[in-house]
């Protein structure tokens, strides 16, 4: 694994002048500022130099320095390297007069949504790119959303024939028998989509022969919004992100907010974070592979996980009041601490869980006709899914190990005993593998930890961050000033960034957070794993047929929530 | 006159009557029994609220689909959209007059010399149903929901006729009562020379009724609610009461056919003559009933096949194994002494 000194000595060695490429000093991870003139040819030698070999593009976003600073904004992107397990940040400035900066998609595929994301939110042009449209908002808006000058009460009609269709939908086309072949709308109304996707396909008999996505039907501005909010309102908003494991996006983002802050949750409350996500986690794969085989005319073995899941919703509406979404976490810790009988109901969900996924398995995993419908369904290779930026089980079911958990451990995961499980097909059925067996891992790190649930404070003592208690909060003065000056302007972050991590339940869930010293969050870029993953599917159904699109959405885990934010 | 009259018109009239209700609501009952047993299966409660113990659910479903809305989408073809729904009721209603529920004349409409023919014949115009309607309701999904079902319906009705053509070389004769009473003298249900028949016929049966896992043509997730889609109300109601019709008729063929349609077990072993205080028809409806109860089995466990797949299963595998069957028993028939 090369050092932070090596990579920088790898670039400054192909790039000497500074004036195009500079690395600024210290921070969250090793970040360069790149002149867009260069930027290709910067981003072709962090990809292709042995030392560097950053092979996966986690995240591209804007920023919007407005009144701030000159060049007006920054095209931000994250890199990832698999095969050395390093990060890296590129900022490219960009001006107003001319936002425009070269496309990397003929380099990573993955930037195709994402630099379409940064675009319509920002304005920011990207040359070369295939097919550079709005993503998130629709055909008829106006202005640019995350712009800072960009007025939030401001509303664009969408009239139905303004919808949009793509290009080769609108010509008739025959097939090789001079037969018509039809344009069929999956979505965004159809039971397959489970919440609200589009997808346009072109039917040769029921052969798809050409797709396109349409997402963006529940945008709901979250980054927008996250601006006008203190750091801790936003916790609300992150549980409706990917919203069947709403824990897991809160402690992703507490975990960001705190590593700025320079502050740790206390003990009990990590193994109490731990506990829930995992528990999250099997919730959400019990979600995707239930309404996956639903999907496909099984219905039996979806009640049956639902049994399991409606037992973790009632443990986590023990401990928050809140079952879907659960605005548990604090930053600094727990919202409350967990009710008294916590032990003994996750032991009883250490119990009851297993025999549920055995009954399923029973049924479903040697099915033949299960087999038959997913096994070489949507599949796709390793190298395919890294430039896709695929990221958590889909990217496992391709043979690539990468997972969070183990390759950068956060809330003490190196100290549990859990195995990463692949699988080599990259197909649906592969998927569903290795989805069920990480319910089984999850369910071992929740017993390790529950053995070693520690006693004392849920969140810290640190009254800059945490609510004083309650009761002191009306019999002393301090406590009422702390109380006072954390609701009504929020707790100071210190100015800088930080990209903040964890392994969510369908990849890496990303937070890219900016203070600007204040006490709402500058900017806020969440990285949803299943918009890397998403961006993959129309090119995966080619050749397939109607049934195999709905077996593939299903396996791929797409939440709504998540996708469009 | 008066006696002519009575025999000729009213007691058969009466018989149809009495046959029609019943089956009508032991359609909307069957419907009752799948959610009840599908529920039990997957670890829930079902319909349980109107009546004791949901008892009365399929009436206040009956209920609602009558007093709905009874919409026709305005780009359907009027004539043929309406034309659907009584394409596919009226056959599944027609065939429960030649299939004999127990051994007395009262006990069957009536009894045809060619009822197997007759009942391929008319049960297969409900394909047309099916199609038109799917067709006449102008929208992709019922279209194809339709296309689906007819090839569907018809590459199955193909190794289904052959796996029928082994039962009719055991008894010899194409009324249903004749063969039930074949059985009788042979004193074994046809199931036992002819088990290849009938598990083709009873895997195409499954087929031809639309069931799981062969529910392509309605298959949700895929095709909404396929040809149905644009139907509501009673013409609605029209396509599922011929659905748990058809797994009717399927299920009292296969009892007829295979299973000695009225005779209890081992018809011809004295000692279990005691199992005679069963009467016949109880024992007609109870073969039916564990039929009935295999299809919402099935529901409850298999996935569904893809379309390409079932069509390989019905010309690859059914076909040739039916096919293979049938000149094996027939040759068993034709030696000397061949009779079963």
């Amino acid at each position: 694994m090369a050092t932070r000194e090596a990579r920088s000595a790898a670039v400054r060695q192909a790039f000497p002048d500074e004036n195009l490429v500079r690395e600024l000093p210290g921070g969250d991870q090793q970040t360069f500022v790149v002149d867009r003139k260069v930027l290709w040819d910067f981003a072709k030698h962090l990809k292709e130099h042995p030392d560097l070999n950053f092979d996966l593009l986690l995240d591209i976003c804007g920023v919007d320095w407005w009144g701030k600073r000159e060049p007006r904004f920054d095209a931000v992107y994250h890199l990832y390297s698999l095969r050395h397990g390093h990060r890296l940040r590129i900022k490219v400035p960009v001006a107003e007069e001319d936002p425009v900066v070269p496309s990397v998609y003929g380099l990573w595929k993955a930037a195709d949504w994402f630099e379409r994301e940064a675009y319509d939110m920002f304005g920011i042009r990207f040359s070369g790119h295939p097919n550079l449209r709005r993503i998130l908002t629709h055909d008829s808006f106006q202005g640019h959303p995350l712009r800072k000058d960009y007025d939030p009460g401001q509303r664009w009609l969408l009239r139905e024939e303004e919808q949009y269709v793509p290009q080769w939908a609108k010509i008739p086309q025959e097939d090789e028998d001079h037969f018509e072949t039809q344009v069929l709308n999956l979505g965004p109304a159809h039971p397959a989509t489970h919440g609200t996707l589009r997808t346009v396909v072109r039917l040769d008999g029921e052969v798809i022969t050409e797709a396109e996505t349409e997402i963006g039907y529940l945008h709901r501005c979250f980054e927008k919004m996250s601006e006008r909010h203190t750091w801790n309102q936003v916790i609300p908003y992150t549980d409706r992100l990917n919203y069947c494991s709403s824990m897991i996006n809160g402690v992703g983002y507490a975990l960001t907010v705190e590593n700025m802050l320079g502050i740790e949750a206390p003990p009990r409350a990590q193994v109490v974070r731990v506990i829930l996500s995992e528990l999250s986690r099997i919730m959400d794969h019990i979600v995707d592979i239930g309404a996956n085989l639903t999907d496909l005319g099984a219905m039996t073995p979806f009640l049956y996980l639902y049994q399991a899941r409606e037992e973790i919703y009632s443990l986590l509406e023990a401990c928050s009041g809140g079952r879907l979404t659960v605005s548990y976490v604090r930053i600094g810790g727990l919202a409350e601490d967990v009710p008294p009988d916590f032990a003994d109901a996750v032991r009883y969900l250490l119990r009851r869980i297993p025999p549920l996924v055995d009954d399923m398995e029973r049924l479903i995993t040697e099915n033949r006709i299960f087999r038959e419908r997913t096994e070489g369904i949507g599949k796709i290779s390793a190298e395919e899914a890294i430039n896709w930026g695929w990221t958590g089980p889909c990217l496992r079911a391709c043979g690539v190990a990468y997972d969070v958990r183990k390759a950068h451990p956060y809330l003490g995961y190196d100290g549990y005993d859990f195995k990463v499980p692949i699988a080599h097909t990259g197909d649906t059925y592969a998927r569903y593998l290795v989805r069920v067996e990480e319910m089984r891992q999850s369910l071992r790190i929740v017993e390790q930890a529950l053995a070693n649930l520690p006693d004392g404070p849920i969140i810290v003592e640190n009254h800059h961050v945490a609510l004083p208690p309650k009761a002191r909060v009306y019999t002393e003065m301090e406590s009422l000033i702390y109380h006072f000056k954390l609701i009504m302007e929020g707790m100071k972050v210190p100015a800088g960034e930080y990209y903040g991590y964890v392994e969510g339940a369908n990849g890496e869930l990303g937070f890219y957070a900016i203070s600007d010293g204040g006490g709402k969050p500058y900017r806020l870029k969440v990285r949803p794993p299943c918009f890397a993953i998403f961006q993959a599917y129309p090119h995966m159904l080619k050749g397939h047929l109607v049934a195999d699109s709905v077996a593939i959405l299903g396996s791929l885990n797409i939440i709504a929530g998540e996708l469009d934010r | 006159m008066n006696e002519l009259l009575w025999t000729y018109v009213g007691w058969p009239l009466l018989k149809i009557l009495v046959i029609l209700l019943a089956l009508v609501l032991l359609a909307a009952y069957l419907s009752w029994f799948e959610r009840k047993l599908l529920a039990y299966m997957q670890i829930r409660l079902g319909p349980n609220r109107v009546g004791p113990k949901g008892w009365l659910q399929p009436i206040a479903d009956a209920l609602k689909l009558f007093v709905k809305e009874d919409l026709t989408p305005g780009f359907a073809e009027k004539f043929v959209f309406l034309l659907g729904p009584v394409l596919i009721i009226v056959p599944a209603l027609v065939v429960f007059s030649v299939i004999p529920f127990g051994p007395s004349p009262h006990l069957f409409i009536t009894d045809v010399n060619i009822g197997v023919l007759f009942i391929l014949a008319v049960s297969s115009i409900g394909v047309y149903g099916i199609i038109l309607g799917g067709w006449a309701s102008n929208n992709k999904f019922s279209l194809m929901g339709g296309l689906r079902s007819a090839a569907q319906m018809i590459s199955y009705e193909v190794p289904m006729g052959f796996s029928v053509v082994t039962v009719l070389i055991l008894a010899k004769s194409l009324s249903l009562v004749r063969i039930v009473e074949a059985q009788k003298q042979a004193g074994l249900w046809f199931v036992f020379p002819g088990f290849v028949a009938f598990l083709v016929y009873f895997i195409c049966g499954v087929a031809e009724t639309n069931r799981n896992p062969f529910d392509l043509p309605e298959a949700e997730s895929e095709l909404v609610a396929g040809y149905h889609t644009e139907y509501s109300g009673m013409k609605f109601a029209f396509y599922f009461l011929a659905e748990y019709a058809n797994m009717v008729v399927v299920s009292s063929l296969a009892t007829v056919m295979f299973f000695g349609g009225w005779l209890r077990p081992f018809p011809n072993v004295s000692a279990l003559a005691f199992l005679d205080v069963i009467p016949p028809l109880v024992w007609f409806l109870l073969k039916v009933a564990f039929f009935l109860f295999l299809y919402i089995w099935f529901r409850g466990t298999f996935p569904r096949y893809r379309f390409d797949q079932l069509m390989g299963i019905g010309w690859k595998v059914l076909l040739p194994v039916s096919l293979v069957n049938l000149l094996v028993v027939a040759y068993f028939v034709s030696l000397p002494g061949g009779q079963v």
